[in-house]
């Protein structure tokens, strides 16, 4: 069971959500696909060790084969080889590696290299609950995609697992959401949170992934979002009101079930429901 | 000399574009007769590496110098490569960037002055 934890907007408490729930879930594993800024470890303190790392291959060019023809330049959608008058420049962060460069080359003057972009860390300690998995976008690197696929190779498929999502809807997100059970969309009771909303519930929707809502920071009284979750016909499956408690505990960096035992009970209680429905569908 | 000014019409009248991946246009003009061509920047419909696309276009044109508003690293590197000077700080028409330049108002950059995917 693979739930994700995502949202449209960011700051909206993915990382709250994610890091509350796997605590109240038994031997469950955790994995921080927000590489470009991993902060599940910032409230779960677990001692890391390194485990892999995320290569992709980038173009190499022979100079002394290539005659500057420029084709190679032109085929790139993302501008990352520059074919001046004698000269040709690579730019490897912005490669996406289709590899479209080596066979367009009439001189074969083009190779492929490999280039490491992130690394793939977890739990010293396996007996960690949760086990934590994370990845690290290396510094200057532009490209998520490939750390997150890498890292996703490492979830043990039989424990029950919480993927903590980078924001948004791009590349990142929908390589982090592919083959999940169930998205779990965090969002805040303001224009910007509902705007984001329903980019986000669009992409969940176009990739076929059960969805519910969890609303942060909600208010008594707030049903901005209650009324678009109606009229789509999503769950929203908790409120998680703006309480001074919560906060406090969140800026000493505790996971709030810790401290507030009913929590844990209302998250295990909103994993079973999940699990309920997809034996249901 | 052949001075290349990043715009957003197509004369020398046309106000100058600060950008310089996404600009619209590029006017050419021969500082010595004042002579001008304006090219359309394959830059803006780059998904990605809009200012290499278009530092890449400039290289085959046998330019001296760029005068624009500002200047990512990729950029600058091609122009860099292919001995085109570059020249920042430019304000209101095409025209007016020129006299600028010949009075010593642009400053001459060997670094980029923004960092990548600005623009």
């Amino acid at each position: 069971m693979k739930i994700a934890i995502a949202s449209g907007k960011g700051g909206t408490g993915k990382t709250t959500v994610a890091v509350n729930l796997a605590l109240s879930i038994p031997n469950s594993q955790l994995v921080d696909c927000d590489v470009e800024e991993p902060n599940c470890n910032l409230f779960l303190n677990k001692e890391l060790e390194p485990i892999a790392s995320s290569k992709i291959t980038v173009p190499n060019i022979d100079e002394e084969l290539c005659t500057y023809c420029g084709k190679c330049s032109q085929m790139c959608r993302f501008n990352a080889i520059a074919t001046l008058p004698e000269k040709v420049i690579i730019f490897p962060t912005l490669c996406h590696s289709c590899g479209g460069c080596i066979l367009d080359c009439p001189e074969h003057a083009i190779s492929g290299r490999e280039k490491c972009t992130g690394i793939i860390s977890r739990s010293a300690d396996m007996e960690d609950h949760p086990r934590l998995y994370e990845g690290v976008l290396n510094i200057g690197e532009s490209m998520a995609s490939p750390v997150i696929k890498e890292l996703k190779r490492w979830i043990e498929p039989d424990a029950v697992t919480i993927i903590d999502s980078p924001p948004g809807t791009g590349c990142p997100v929908m390589t982090t959401l592919e083959d999940t059970d169930h998205c779990i969309l965090v969002t805040e009771p303001t224009p910007f949170g509902l705007h984001d909303l329903r980019l986000a519930v669009e992409m969940v929707k176009i990739m076929n992934i059960p969805v519910g809502v969890i609303i942060n920071r909600s208010e008594e009284g707030n049903l901005i979002i209650e009324e678009y979750c109606d009229k789509e016909n999503i769950d929203v499956l908790m409120r998680i009101p703006l309480n001074k408690r919560i906060a406090e505990l969140y800026s000493q960096g505790i996971p709030f079930v810790e401290e507030m035992p009913e929590w844990k009970e209302r998250f295990s209680d909103l994993f079973e429901k999940i699990v309920n429905e997809k034996v249901l569908a | 000399m052949k001075i290349c000014i990043t715009s957003r019409g197509t004369d020398l009248f046309s106000q100058c574009d600060p950008r310089f991946g996404r600009c619209p246009y590029f006017v050419i003009v021969d500082d010595d007769t004042m002579k001008y061509e304006a090219l359309e920047n394959p830059g803006p419909l780059a998904e990605g590496g809009a200012g290499i696309k278009a530092a890449q276009a400039l290289t085959a044109l046998g330019i001296d110098a760029l005068l624009t508003g500002k200047m990512g690293p990729n950029a600058f590197s091609v122009l860099n490569a292919a001995g085109i000077k570059v020249f920042t700080g430019i304000y209101g028409a095409v025209e007016d960037t020129v006299s600028q330049y010949r009075q010593g108002q642009l400053d001459l950059i060997e670094d980029a002055t923004t960092s990548a995917q600005h623009g």
